[in-house]
This record gives structure tokens, sequence and C-alpha cells, in this order.
């Protein structure tokens, strides 16, 4: 379908390219709703791939591009569940969720995210899916698992080593710390930073290059660089999973849930 | 370089400019939280202006349990 808008985000085929929006308050935190859109957008794309180039990722949302998984959701699903259950349906959104994002990194089309604001966790993930980054001066790029005693588990790690150098995915994880765009151009994670409120714009223009090329060429060379690092993402949903049977994720989640203070996204 | 008073003076014309806040209301001992009512995303969008303005990186930990401006020039001071 070229056209479609769910509960959590919209896309919309036209000239060739795709844009596909996040739009789930207040900043895109992927839970449930946001799995299934995402689901039902892979499960279009062999059609779409027949009519486009590129696609574009974006945010709808002020406060940003996404703030990652949605936490609360987790919290109140995992705390009704015996600690077994709990694992196995955290294995099962993962299995759901690595499917949806593998297909959309190993579309044939080119793939861009354009990103504003907070782009933390689970939403860097997704914005790492993409081919190219292009982000606001005033975006900001986080892996805060560490604090929940968790790793990234929407395939963060394995798609870090793949497009950045081990130090700086040390610096990343182990830290926690957050980065701004220009940290992360530097990096070799974004490919182009935008001045405020101009990254759409940069990457419709970007997108609008991509319809110049043949697609099967596009296509190859994106094949032949930018392989799927399969074997890597199996062993990242089986430590996530390994970690979040231990009460003191439970206990961090808890903590993340009830905390009404003024640093909640600040890892 | 920079003393830590004009350091200080430019975080607070910062924040009074992104904030729309008047300028002379804002003292280096205020608390920012309180007297700007940012909440933890607004917090960040200051953090990250603050790195464009400086050209500096400023790590989350090193600022975490900072509330006033003298104290966040004084975290900048050390990297400028």
């Amino acid at each position: 379908m070229d056209e479609y808008k769910g509960k959590t985000l919209s896309w919309r085929l036209s000239d060739g390219i795709v844009e596909l929006a996040l739009d789930r308050p207040p900043a895109n935190e992927i839970g449930l709703a946001m799995l299934e859109d995402l689901e039902r957008f892979a499960s279009s794309l062999p059609a779409l791939e027949l009519k486009a180039s590129a696609i574009i990722l974006y945010s709808a949302q002020k406060a940003g591009f996404s703030a990652g998984a949605d936490l609360r959701e987790l919290y109140e699903q995992a705390r009704k569940m015996d600690a077994q259950s709990a694992a196995k349906g955290v294995r099962e959104f993962l299995e759901r969720i690595h499917a949806a994002l593998n297909r959309l990194d190993t579309s044939p089309l080119t793939t861009i995210a354009a990103v504003h604001g907070v782009c933390f966790g689970g939403g860097f993930e997704l914005a790492m899916v993409c081919d190219l980054i292009i982000a606001d001066k005033m975006a900001r790029f986080c892996f805060p698992e560490l604090r929940l005693g968790l790793v990234p588990g929407f395939g963060g790690i394995p798609r870090l080593k793949r497009d950045i150098g081990n130090a700086v995915v040390r610096d990343l994880l182990l830290t926690g710390r957050s980065i701004n765009a220009t940290k992360a151009q530097s990096a070799g994670l974004v490919s182009q930073v935008a001045a405020e409120g101009e990254a759409l714009r940069l990457a419709r223009a970007t997108a609008a290059q991509t319809t110049k090329f043949d697609r099967a060429t596009a296509a190859a060379a994106k094949k032949f660089i930018k392989p799927l690092p399969a074997e890597e993402l199996r062993r990242e949903i089986d430590i996530f999973c390994e970690l979040f049977t231990r009460p003191a994720v439970m206990e961090g989640l808890r903590k993340f849930v009830e905390n009404a203070g003024a640093h909640p996204y600040l890892p | 370089m920079k003393t830590i008073e004009q350091t200080t003076d430019e975080i607070l014309n910062l924040a009074a400019t992104h904030f729309k806040f008047p300028r002379a209301d804002l003292q280096p001992g205020d608390d920012f939280y309180k007297k700007l009512g940012i909440d933890s995303l607004q917090a960040l969008e200051l953090l990250t202006r603050l790195e464009n303005h400086f050209g500096v990186e400023l790590p989350d930990y090193e600022v975490q349990g900072v509330s006033d401006f003298h104290t966040l020039a004084t975290r900048i001071q050390a990297r400028l």
C-alpha cells in the first residue's frame, strides 16, 4: 500500500520516495503498537520497493526522533507475569522487532533517517538501521541501557560494530553518555549535520539524488557494503534475555517508571 | 582563555535567549530547573546548545546533579 496511517506512524509514497513519519506522543516510545505498525511497514516493503528509490524515516513529534523502547509498557507487562513468562514475552518482542528492522536494514532502497531531538536507545537503533543518518544539530544520541542493567536489544551493538570503531562503541555503551550530532558525525554515525529544523529538508534533497541512479546498481552496492550481522544480532537477543531475568532489571525499570524527577531521560 | 565570569555570562545569555526569559532576572547561583521551569528534555536541549556554543563535549554524568549556572560554567570551563 502506497499510503498508510496507523496508531503510531504513517507513510506515503510520492515521486519515488517513501516518507515514514513516527508519530506517537510524547517521544515515539517503541512499544507493541509501534512494533505492529513497523511490522506492517516491513510487510509492505516488497510492493513499495517496486516503485520507490528511497525511504525517509523521520519524527512528527517535537521531542525528537525517538526516546527508545517503551519502558513503562515493558515494566507494566512484565510485573504482571512470573520471571519466566516475562522473559518469554521479551524474547518474542525482540524476535519480532529484529525481523522488522532487519527487513528494513536489507531493503534494496536507500534508507535515510532524518533525526532531530532525542534519539535514544531503541530510537537510536531504529535510526542505525538506515543507510544514512542526517541529523539536526540539536539532535542527541545515546545508549542508556546499562543503567537498567541491560544492553541494547533492537540490534544496536551489532550495527554499531558494523558502522564504527570499537573504541567509540565502548565509549557509548559503557558510559551511557549522550552525544550531539557533531560528535556523532565525527564518530562516523551521522553522514550530514543539518541546521536546526532542516534535517528533513536535507533528507528529502538526498533522497531525490538517489532517484537519479539505476536501482539495481544502487541495490547491488548496498548489498555489498552493508551486510546484515545476522549471527551477532541473534547473540544480542540471547544476551538481552539472559540479563533481563535478573531482579536488578525489574528494579531498574521500576525506578525509571516511578522517577518523577527532573532527569528521567538522563543516564 | 575565557574567565569563569565570561563563561557564566555567556551561559546566562544563551539560556535567556533560548527560553525567552529576561536576562536581568537570571543570576549565576540560580537553579535553572526552577528558574526557567524546564524539564529533562529541555535540559538536554540546553546541554546541546551549550556544547554547540562553546565547542566542547559535556558528558551527561558530569552535569548530572548540577542545577545552577555557576557550577555549569565550571564544568564547561574545565573543557575550554
